[in-house]
């Protein structure tokens, strides 16, 4: 089902194949996928939402047409739900903005006086910036 | 090139397509699961969306009828559907059954005509390949899902694949002017098409452990390409044209 992939993080599907299938036992349920997107080549994927599905392969198969279909698309990845790890939910104070540190913020800067002087000389020497 | 014939073989593969696409069709909202439910919906759409395309290119290159009246307003018996097409959606086994053994056949025409010389045709091929790539891909997981799974579920595909295998030999029922649309480069023939069809089912259906039935064993059902049909497309037929058959003149 996978194939050998240009990108070594990422498993591919190959059409046409298919490794063994899950099985589903009497009182479990099917596996939660979440499902990433991709507008163009090289843009990052971005989470769209999850489907239900007792494999990986037949989760892509459900997210073609769940997530392809409306907007522009050239690939998903799906991960399974539980392979994810995140922190916990009470965890989130460790994101709090601590006030005394805000030098640590990527803002503040002035670089737009410098941005436009280039732009300014560029404009006056046309061809050559 | 000999019209008639193209006509008739366009005619036949896009009446195959609308009705099959409209029984799909029942499952939207009864699929098994949501996600299915969409996936099946919108491929039934799609199918529908092809045979429109056929019928668009007998009105716009010969000379044909308005799409809508030859969809809606046909006599059955002028329809050249086969009969695996007009079957009642059955239980979710034997739809999931048709809809691979029909699509697989449908990519094998359609791969086909990628080197038609009747160049509507041609085009139309180049412009579904990726439609039927996921059509196919859909039917191959499912098949080898359910397949391997074992236990009533694979009993249920074998018994699905022995109902439809019959009648899926149907699509390739030889038509009269077969061999002057060879001699033309217009398509290879149901004969080849049929044999291409078998290698590329069995090739998933032995993944799937499930025995596809002696060729030579069953008797294909024929009829449907000269207007003999079950008795189940007439009422689907019915349904089909109710609305435009209020006011056909209308305009939507």
């Amino acid at each position: 089902m996978t194939n050998p992939s240009y990108d070594p993080r990422v498993n591919r599907l190959k059409l046409g194949h298919a490794d063994d299938p899950v099985k589903i036992e009497e009182g479990e349920n099917w596996n939660i996928y979440e499902v990433f997107h991709q507008e163009k080549r090289g843009a990052h994927h971005e989470h769209v939402g999850c489907v239900h599905a007792p494999n990986p392969q037949l989760a892509l198969v459900f997210a073609k047409e769940q997530f392809g279909r409306r907007k522009k698309c050239v690939n998903l990845w799906v991960v399974r739900s539980a392979d994810i790890l995140a922190f916990d939910l009470e965890d989130e104070d460790m994101f709090a903005g601590n006030l005394e540190k805000t030098y640590r913020d990527a803002s503040g800067f002035k670089v737009m006086e410098k941005i436009n002087k280039v732009k300014g000389a560029a404009k006056q020497a046309p061809g050559k910036a | 090139m000999n019209q008639q014939a193209i006509s008739d073989l366009i005619t036949k593969m896009a009446d195959d397509e609308l009705v099959l696409g409209h029984r799909n069709s029942e499952w939207t909202g009864l699929g098994p699961v949501m996600e299915e439910d969409i996936a099946f919906s919108s491929m039934a759409q799609d199918q529908i969306g092809h045979a429109l395309a056929l019928y668009r290119i007998q009105e716009e290159h010969m000379g044909g009828p308005d799409p809508d009246a030859f969809a809606f307003l046909r006599p059955a018996a002028e329809f050249k559907c086969c009969h695996l097409v007009e079957m009642p959606i059955g239980s979710y086994d034997f739809s999931l059954m048709r809809h691979f053994l029909f699509d697989h056949a449908e990519a094998v025409r359609y791969e086909s005509l990628l080197q038609s010389e009747f160049a509507p045709l041609q085009q139309l091929a180049r412009k579904l390949k990726g439609e039927l790539k996921y059509h196919t891909l859909h039917a191959d997981a499912w098949i080898l899902q359910l397949g391997r799974a074992g236990g009533e579920s694979y009993e249920r595909m074998q018994a699905a694949l022995d109902t439809c295998f019959p009648l899926a030999c149907g699509i390739f029922e030889p038509g009269e002017a077969d061999q002057a649309l060879i001699n033309d480069n217009i398509y290879p023939g149901e004969k080849v098409l049929y044999e291409r069809w078998l290698d590329n089912i069995y090739r998933v259906l032995v993944k799937a452990s499930l025995n596809m039935p002696d060729p030579a064993a069953i008797t294909p059902a024929y009829g449907g390409r000269y207007g003999q049909h079950t008795p189940h497309l007439q009422p689907l037929l019915e349904e089909m044209g109710a609305v435009l058959r209020l006011d056909p003149a209308a305009r939507w």
